[in-house]
């Protein structure tokens, strides 16, 4: 246990606590994941914006047959999927800025990281089963 | 959570007034924080009025009279006087920036003089910045190279050398470094504006023959990553480089070598 970080060991010197456990040798990944994701969404939440303007008041019937166009599911899917993607990966950087207390970091992380598979797994489905129904 | 606001021992409280002597023609205020640990009082900020008459022009003129002529016990920390050394670096109206090549004709009203922000206080104006000079340590600001040494020297091309633009004039006053956001909030993990632009000064030397190295070194979520391009490194630096276009080179190497 002599090298868990997050002990109190003042008499440690600066350098010694600089290098720390060392470079994790990750988060380019992360880095650019973050912008191939928001690229995405540039045209995705462009073009998701636009057909609900246009679909307003219509009714169910007309919504479940632009769902079901092959087209529009599969945009509809890429655009959920991105989307809670890009959303995952920023609020963890924000929790990682400002949440210091390890327990509360790490369930702050749980719940977004889960939170957004459930979401973006439960706006798949319902795509799949609208399209699906038609 | 992080911090946002003061710990209630650094609440800073209403200090001595200074008045300047009489006939005095021009008068400049000044607030200066004061901080002394060994009284275990709260800082406050203290009120020097300086004549202008008799000063030089710029702000580090101003404190060296306070310090010479109003009160002696005023600590800051200076050298060269002409933006080289990088000791006088303050908050002084509400931006980081080095005392000595601030005229005060540039401030309107008050002159407000704090030490850099966010970094635990010695005394007065003086932070403690042996941190970011572990930092800088971290990133081991020398040339390496492998190849024997030539008995010359080690030859760069003009355009080679011209790299090395912007980065070499850094005179490590931690302007920067401490106007960061990010830095504040995670100054123990991330390296930092001035760390990385150093880093980056070394990575980018052609006579250096350990970029990989170097690159290994900064590739990790904290160290690297928290730069968010919030800028604030770029607005402040006295001495007009850009740390923060040297941050997004790096993050463009790390990107290249994947």
């Amino acid at each position: 246990m002599s090298n868990t970080p997050n002990r109190n060991r003042q008499l440690r010197s600066k350098l010694g606590r600089v290098r720390g456990l060392g470079s994790s040798h990750e988060g380019v990944h992360h880095w650019w994941a973050q912008r191939m994701s928001a690229m995405a969404l540039l045209p995705l939440s462009l073009w998701f914006i636009f057909s609900l303007i246009s679909l307003t008041g219509s009714d169910y019937v007309a919504f479940q047959s632009w769902v079901s166009e092959f087209g529009n599911s599969v945009f509809l899917v890429l655009f959920l999927v991105s989307m809670f993607h890009h959303a995952q990966l920023g609020l963890q950087v924000v929790i990682e800025d400002y949440v210091h207390s390890e327990l509360w970091k790490m369930g702050l992380l749980l719940i977004v990281k889960y939170g957004s598979v459930l979401f973006a797994a439960s706006g798949i489905f319902a795509v799949l089963k609208i399209s699906l129904a038609g | 959570m992080v911090e946002f606001s003061l710990p209630k021992n650094s609440k800073v409280m209403r200090g001595v007034e200074h008045k300047a002597a009489a006939g005095a023609k021009r008068i400049k205020r000044f607030h200066i924080y004061r901080f002394d640990p060994d009284t275990g009082e709260n800082p406050r900020l203290d009120c020097f009025e300086v004549d202008l008459d008799a000063c030089g022009p710029m702000v580090l003129d101003a404190l060296i009279k306070i310090k010479s002529e109003m009160d002696s016990t005023l600590t800051f920390r200076r050298s060269c006087r002409e933006g080289v050394c990088g000791s006088c670096a303050f908050n002084i109206d509400g931006t980081n920036t080095l005392a000595c090549t601030k005229p005060i004709k540039s401030i309107r009203g008050a002159v407000k003089v704090y030490p850099l922000p966010h970094m635990p206080v010695i005394k007065d104006l003086v932070p403690d910045l042996s941190v970011p000079y572990a930092q800088y340590a971290s990133i081991e600001p020398w040339l390496k190279s492998d190849t024997p040494a030539p008995t010359s020297e080690r030859l760069q091309s003009i355009e080679e050398r011209r790299e090395l633009d912007g980065m070499w004039e850094c005179i490590l006053c931690f302007c920067c470094q401490t106007s960061c956001p990010s830095y504040w909030w995670n100054g123990d993990r991330y390296l930092g504006p001035a760390v990385l632009l150093q880093a980056y000064r070394w990575i980018a030397d052609t006579r250096d023959e350990a970029s990989g190295e170097r690159l290994d070194n900064v590739d990790d979520p904290f160290r690297l990553y928290r730069c968010h391009t919030i800028m604030n490194c770029t607005n402040t630096c006295p001495k007009h480089l850009n740390p923060g276009k040297a941050i997004a080179e790096i993050k463009h190497l790390l990107l290249k070598r994947k």
